[in-house]
């Protein structure tokens, strides 16, 4: 053992010992928001069917789970639901849940149909050019896990998928003083129909 | 051919014969149900209206009873016998014929409670973790699926189901609702319970 190892240790222990004073009471809060957030979207983040669909939160990008949180506080995002839920949540809370969503790894929850699945598969890939759709991998990536603010894809409950993509401009964006990156997605809604985008729904619900 | 007439007689008899009989074991099912959830299954004191209520909700509280899995005290008091010689087919025709009878609204909360009862339906108590209950339940509290109707149940059912789920007792098949029902306070059970008494 080195003096550079012991000093080391040493930090280590003392830093654990200052965070340990600290760190309870912020953990109690961080875990029974948590719990608050499954009680809806799945004990493991996986989506949940109730009345409502609730999405699949686990594997979700940090930055586009805090996006949203901040788009339904500032009603540019219409969920009556969540602006009550994210209005609950100090700014803080927003990074700490974020990362636990992302570290959360449940297979895919399911009961998608399966007879269009090619077809979705094929707007994934390669997009409708004759329809100006862009290939979805383009920006969410190949396997559909996206990245920063572009939302992960996989797994995500596919009706939940079809009633975003069906209802985006009555959705997002609402603040028209405020324009926000959902708007790069509005022409590829409106050139989607609506058995495209059951089909492509479908289709990204079953990658994990 | 005389064999095979009198053998599609013999079937043509017993086919027509076998639907009345299924038909009174129906009515015996059913009546066995009424005799403590109301004629016209509304609720009657401790036993819950089953008018109106979701298919299969019904469907997965028989089998819950039926393998004691539901455990609380009036479900093993009477609900664990009363489902113990059902066969599969009696269920799913039991939850079928309850689902479809008009629901009353028990109406007997308190009414002053209802508007706090109904905010926290809607909107949750998100400072206390609270979750909205009609995410799962509906605007209306009418349930989808296996998730039950609540709205217009009776004040003291809703109110006993909700202090349950923090007594330790358990549901036919996991759910949120015990998560949910630790940060309730009492009177905010009060309150839901009364503002649900209302809902038609």
């Amino acid at each position: 053992m080195t003096i550079f190892g012991l000093k080391a240790m040493l930090r280590t222990a003392m830093t654990a010992t200052v965070l340990g004073a600290a760190w309870p009471a912020a953990a109690d809060d961080l875990h029974a928001k948590l719990e608050y957030c499954l009680t809806c979207h799945g004990t493991a983040g996986q989506g949940y069917r109730a009345y409502y669909t609730m999405p699949r939160l686990a594997g979700q990008q940090p930055k586009y789970i805090e996006n949203q949180l901040r788009a339904f506080v500032e009603r540019r995002r219409t969920n009556p639901i969540m602006a009550n839920v994210a209005h609950g949540l100090s700014p803080s809370m927003f990074g700490a849940l974020a990362e636990h969503f992302h570290a959360l790894t449940p297979p895919p929850l399911g009961g998608a149909p399966r007879g269009q699945l090619g077809l979705g598969k094929h707007i994934f890939d390669e997009g409708l050019p004759e329809s100006n759709v862009p290939a979805c991998a383009a920006c969410h990536g190949a396997d559909a896990h996206g990245q920063d603010e572009i939302p992960r894809l996989a797994g995500q409950l596919h009706d939940y998928l079809t009633s975003k993509l069906a209802n985006w401009t009555r959705e997002r964006g609402q603040d028209r003083a405020r324009p926000d990156i959902s708007a790069i997605m509005v022409p590829t809604t409106h050139n989607l129909t609506h058995e495209q985008i059951a089909a492509v729904a479908a289709y990204v619900s079953t990658l994990k | 051919m005389k064999r095979i007439a009198l053998t599609l007689a013999a079937l043509t008899v017993l086919l027509a014969a076998a639907p009345a009989h299924a038909g009174d074991a129906m009515s015996a099912s059913i009546r066995n149900c009424t005799w403590c959830h109301g004629t016209s299954a509304q609720g009657y004191t401790v036993a819950p209206r089953l008018a109106g209520q979701q298919a299969r909700y019904l469907e997965t509280q028989l089998y819950g009873f039926a393998t004691h899995r539901r455990d609380n005290p009036a479900s093993k008091q009477y609900m664990w016998n009363a489902t113990a010689a059902l066969k599969d087919s009696t269920i799913r025709d039991l939850a079928d014929y309850f689902a479809a009878l008009p629901p009353r609204p028990a109406n007997d909360g308190h009414r002053d409670l209802a508007g706090r009862g109904q905010a926290i339906y809607s909107q949750g108590i998100p400072e206390a973790n609270v979750a909205a209950c009609l995410a799962c339940h509906g605007p209306n509290a009418q349930g989808i699926r296996d998730i039950p109707r609540l709205g217009g149940l009776s004040y003291s059912y809703l109110k006993q189901r909700l202090e349950q789920w923090n007594q330790g007792y358990h549901g036919a098949v996991p759910s949120p609702m015990p998560v949910v029902a630790r940060s309730l306070s009492a009177d905010e059970v009060e309150a839901l319970a009364s503002y649900l008494s209302f809902v038609r």
